[in-house]
């Protein structure tokens, strides 16, 4: 069994690494792929009955890959090289089961690969397997999964936020060494924040859609879900940039975005926004953010105070806006072509009977929602007004980024919560959304780092928002926050 | 009835006759537009990267997108915006500079996605018009919008039993939707309107226009109206007319079965009809299948379709001369009548053909009409017994051109210039070749042709005694006897002349 020292004297599990240490030792020659592999499945075998992380484990195309990493050990640039992630299951990878958390994908193996899982391969990663998520990644908490529930790392009593769930309880628990996962609202950031990891959604384009099941086409965005801002900052480096598959893919070119790390921070504008710290929500976590603001302001860094006057509207236009694309984006899992299907006496019936019985309760809901606000004499006022919402929100952000560089909101208004809690009451579980939806309506982008814990030992997530494609100002800020704490360093004992 | 009910009816009655009269005796227009979907000739579908080709095997020329998959995205066909583009360019139309494609939501088994991705409020083409020739007069149609569009599959009921097949080959090829205004009048216009429309899409090269195949389909709006009244009445929109003839025969029943509703006191339902090719009659489509909201919104997995004025301005310099303009030159050029430079130039390969053959060949006005004359005649007639189209044509212009020197030359005759002609087209071979193994160079040799009139004469004295008599109209017999005898080969004008001087003697 290798295990590291530390300076500390004490040893260190592989597992528990980050794709930085894992680089540095396997181009060290310290250890090798296959040690980093069997760590994980290792620490898989021992915590995956309590957190149900995964949807499929791939242990033996993990030991495929791992093999043909390790030839590949001293490319330079290979920086993922022989690193085991875990890739949300709503990713499509090709030659292995990609379900979105839904039975009415329950046999689904795509014959094609996602853009971003492909420039992973290409860099030499280590599929671990396919991490749980709500049905079609609509949820916070993944007890909309098709499958089962993921547990929180941290309270095996409650949820570990959702939609990316499983990518975020994998990571948390050290079941992988990072993972990707997907946020149309808040899919990355809340459960990241809940989990006490860190998860990065991107500018909207900055990140090829190819391959990402679709739920809110205009919204969706891939990312990072990480144990430090370092190893987001790599794996966005290799997923990042324009894909010819993607039309709505940005055509820029992105810089190496480690390169910011470390820099100082001293003189950047940290913008407050006073809508985002409301009655009612958590003391906890209220008090954890705002010690967060003093610790950058003790680091040279400004706290502007900042209004973005149409957060209200967000939520409203978010679920007219995101259902409607969807109720679309779900049409075509009809039982004709793949996928699950119920035959019936004709057509009509085969359509329902798949349909009724391949989809979960929020999903239908959902594409209820969603068709209504697109019906002839509905769609003015709901989807055209829910657009024009939109332009205005975005608006606010572009009007804040001209006074301020970053801008610092709590990721979430509580810490996890009790799994069942929330799930008769649709709406509490659609506020749990309330900071991160603006921010995909906007289409900048945004990070959650820890920033704390509660009295009962809950991760506290701080979300610090950029303007368009200008990732590299989170990063730096969110670098420097991290490397003057120790949140991140925090462990659930499992 | 007593006498004043009596007559209370009876003027009722006579209100109600003159009513009637009335209502039968008024006049009626139909009003027609179109929506015409032209399939593009692109070798690749609008948003993947499949082929188009026609009539492969079910589900081979698919892949992930076009089928629908989880995940997958399209990315819009350069060549299909190039072609749409074109089209709106030769129509008169105004080029968007910024269109945006829209998604048609419904189910059907053949529309892999639930959707169609189409255009909706911003198409890429507006406010054009062509114009059409019906009985003598111009007539200008009003095109209302051309969008771009995805075609959807096929379903196979046959062979499947309880079930249904599909096929996906079809599901992504480039469309275009050309909309017309409600200009048309007649189901005579709307036929030539469709013919000009594929006349104009041939010539363009983005549309081959065949109906029967599919590749060119046509729907129509068609609502009657009192003649002067301004107002439409409702319309019907027929689908399923899959041929020219059956564009006439649909409207013209279709027309004529409103205009009878409204006579016998009925009114027309806002309604799909399908034309019933078999029974020659229109009938409404199942409620159930007609009532579709489609719910369009903006395609958010493709950004706005932006075009450039630079584009848009080398597309332009890129068309080719189109239909009426090139009749117009016809008639102004080779100085052709108004019949032959239509016949020409309704189809572009037919007046490629013909100038390459003129070009080669004519050097004044009767020279280009007689190219004609053996174009429009002999060629179009061979092609026809065999159904073939003039990109099929065994021969070149040039070889046409040579055998119409030889006939001037004096050769050939020009009765043996068709025997030669029809030779030249089965075999492929040129005139002089065939002139030759056939021997059919024309004998104008004075001393052999007047052989061949003294033995006629001397073997039929009594027709000689009655042409002398006076029955002139023998010469032709003569004539036909001497020809049969050279096997066509006598020069006819030399036969004639010795033929008039030796009975005349």
């Amino acid at each position: 069994m290798t295990k590291i020292f530390t300076n500390q004297g004490g040893f260190l599990e592989l597992y528990s690494l980050t794709i930085s240490d894992i680089r540095e030792l396997l181009k060290r020659k310290e250890i090798s792929v296959i040690d980093v592999v069997n760590a994980v499945y290792r620490r898989i075998d021992a915590v995956e009955d309590r957190i149900k992380a995964f949807i499929t484990i791939t242990k033996e195309k993990s030991l495929e890959m791992a093999e043909s990493a390790q030839k590949n050990i001293n490319n330079d640039n290979a920086y993922l090289c022989g690193v085991p992630l875990a890739i949300k299951d709503n990713i499509c990878t090709k030659g292995i089961l990609t379900t979105c958390g839904s039975k009415i994908l329950y046999n689904f193996i795509p014959p094609y690969e996602s853009t971003v899982t492909s420039r992973l391969t290409e860099n030499g990663y280590v599929l671990i397997g396919k991490t749980n998520l709500d049905e079609f990644a609509m949820g916070s908490s993944t007890e909309n999964s098709g499958f089962h529930t993921t547990k929180n790392p941290w309270d095996l009593e409650r949820i570990p936020g959702g939609s990316s769930g499983g990518s975020a309880a994998a990571v948390a628990a050290d079941e992988c060494i990072a993972a990707l996962g997907s946020d149309t609202g808040g899919s990355i950031r809340q459960p990241a924040a809940l989990s006490g990891v860190v998860g990065f959604k991107t500018t909207y384009g900055r990140v090829s859609r190819y391959g990402l099941i679709a739920f809110a086409s205009s919204l969706d965005q891939i990312g990072p879900i990480t144990k430090n801002v370092r190893d987001s900052a790599i794996l966005l480096n290799v997923i990042s940039g324009h894909d010819e598959l993607d039309s709505t893919s940005a055509p820029l070119t992105v810089s190496d975005y480690t390169r910011v790390l470390g820099q100082d921070i001293k003189g950047m504008k940290i913008g407050v926004p006073g809508e985002y710290f409301i009655e009612g929500m958590d003391k906890e976590v209220e008090k954890a953010v705002r010690d967060a603001l003093k610790k950058l302001e003790s680091l040279g860094a400004i706290p502007v105070e900042i209004s973005l006057p149409h957060t209200g509207y967000a939520v409203a236009t978010y679920y007219v806006l995101a259902t409607s694309e969807a109720s679309s984006n779900l049409a075509r899992y009809d039982g004709v072509r793949y996928g699950l299907r119920i035959e019936g006496k004709d057509l009509m019936e085969m359509y329902m009977n798949t349909r009724s019985q391949g989809f979960g309760a929020e999903v239908k809901r959902r594409i209820m929602i969603g068709t209504y606000a697109l019906s002839s004499g509905y769609y003015e006022a709901y989807y055209r007004k829910a657009q024009q919402v939109r332009t205005l929100i975005k608006k606010d952000f572009e009007d804040a980024f001209k006074e301020v560089d970053v801008i610092l909101t709590p990721t979430s208004p509580t810490a996890t919560f009790k799994i069942g809690e929330k799930t008769a009451e649709p709406l509490q579980m659609y506020i749990s959304d309330i900071f991160t939806i603006s921010v995909n309506l906007a289409g900048v982008p945004a990070i959650s780092i820890p920033c704390g814990f509660t009295s009962n030992n809950l991760p506290i997530g701080l979300q610090l928002i950029g303007s368009h494609f200008d990732e590299e100002s989170i990063l730096k800020v969110a670098y420097a926050y991290e490397q003057s704490t120790e949140w991140h360093k925090r462990k659930p004992i499992l | 009835m007593k006498g004043r009910d009596f007559w209370k009816w009876k003027s009722l009655k006579i209100k109600l006759e003159v009513k009637l009269r009335d209502r039968i005796s008024i006049k009626y227009e139909a009003i027609i537009g179109l929506e015409v979907h032209a399939q593009m000739l692109t070798e690749t579908k609008i948003f993947c990267g499949c082929s188009t080709k026609f009539g492969s095997e079910p589900n081979t020329q698919t892949c992930p997108v076009c089928i629908g998959m989880p995940g997958v995205l399209p990315v819009l066909n350069k060549k299909a915006l190039e072609y749409a583009i074109k089209t709106g360019l030769a129509m008169n139309c105004t080029i968007s500079k910024f269109s945006r494609f829209a998604r048609k939501n419904y189910f059907y088994p053949d529309l892999p996605k639930g959707y169609q991705i189409s255009q909706y409020e911003l198409p890429i083409c507006e406010h054009g018009n062509i114009e059409i020739v019906v009985n003598g007069n111009i007539r200008k149609i009003g095109i209302t919008r051309i969008h771009m569009e995805e075609d959807a599959g096929k379903n196979i009921h046959e062979g499947a039993g309880n079930y249904s097949f599909v096929d996906l080959n079809r599901a992504g090829v480039p469309l275009m939707e050309i909309v017309s205004e409600p200009d048309i009048r007649s189901a005579r216009e709307a036929v030539e309107y469709m013919k000009k429309m594929r006349t104009i899409l041939r010539y363009l090269g983005v549309c081959d226009g065949n109906m029967e195949q599919g590749s060119l389909r046509c729907d129509a709006n068609v609502s009657v109206r009192p003649v002067g009244q301004k107002e439409f009445g409702v319309k019907t929109e027929l689908k399923n007319i899959n041929s020219f003839r059956f564009v006439e025969k649909a409207l013209d029943y279709e027309i004529k079965r409103q205009i009878k509703v409204i006579k016998e006191g009925g009114k027309i339902l806002q309604e799909t009809r399908l034309w019933d090719s078999t029974q020659g009659i229109t009938e409404p489509m199942r409620g159930k299948e007609e009532a579709h909201d489609y719910r369009y919104f903006p395609e958010p997995d493709l950004v706005p379709v932006v075009v450039d004025q630079k584009w848009i301005d080398e597309i332009n310099a890129s068309l080719p001369e189109l239909p009426d303009i090139k009749r117009e030159r016809f008639v102004s050029v080779y100085g052709l009548p108004e019949n032959d430079a239509d016949f020409f130039t309704s189809d572009k390969p037919i007046a490629d053909w013909y100038e390459e053959a003129t070009a080669s060949y004519a050097l004044s006005v009767s020279g280009h009409k007689v190219v004609s004359n053996w174009v429009k005649g002999e060629l179009t007639r061979l092609l026809n017994e065999e159904n073939r189209s003039i990109e099929e044509c065994p021969l070149k212009p040039l070889q046409l051109a040579d055998m119409l020197t030889l006939i001037d030359k004096g050769t050939i005759s020009g009765k043996i210039a068709k025997t030669v002609f029809e030779e030249m087209y089965k075999t492929g071979k040129d005139a002089e070749v065939i002139i030759k193994e056939k021997g059919l160079v024309q004998i104008t040799d004075e001393g052999e042709i007047e052989k061949a009139v003294d033995e006629i004469i001397a073997k039929y004295p009594k027709e000689v005694e009655r042409f002398k008599a006076g029955e002139e109209k023998l010469i032709g017999f003569f004539i036909g006897q001497i020809m049969k005898a050279t096997k066509g080969k006598a020069n006819p004008q030399i036969v004639n002349e010795l033929l008039k001087k030796k009975l005349s003697t």
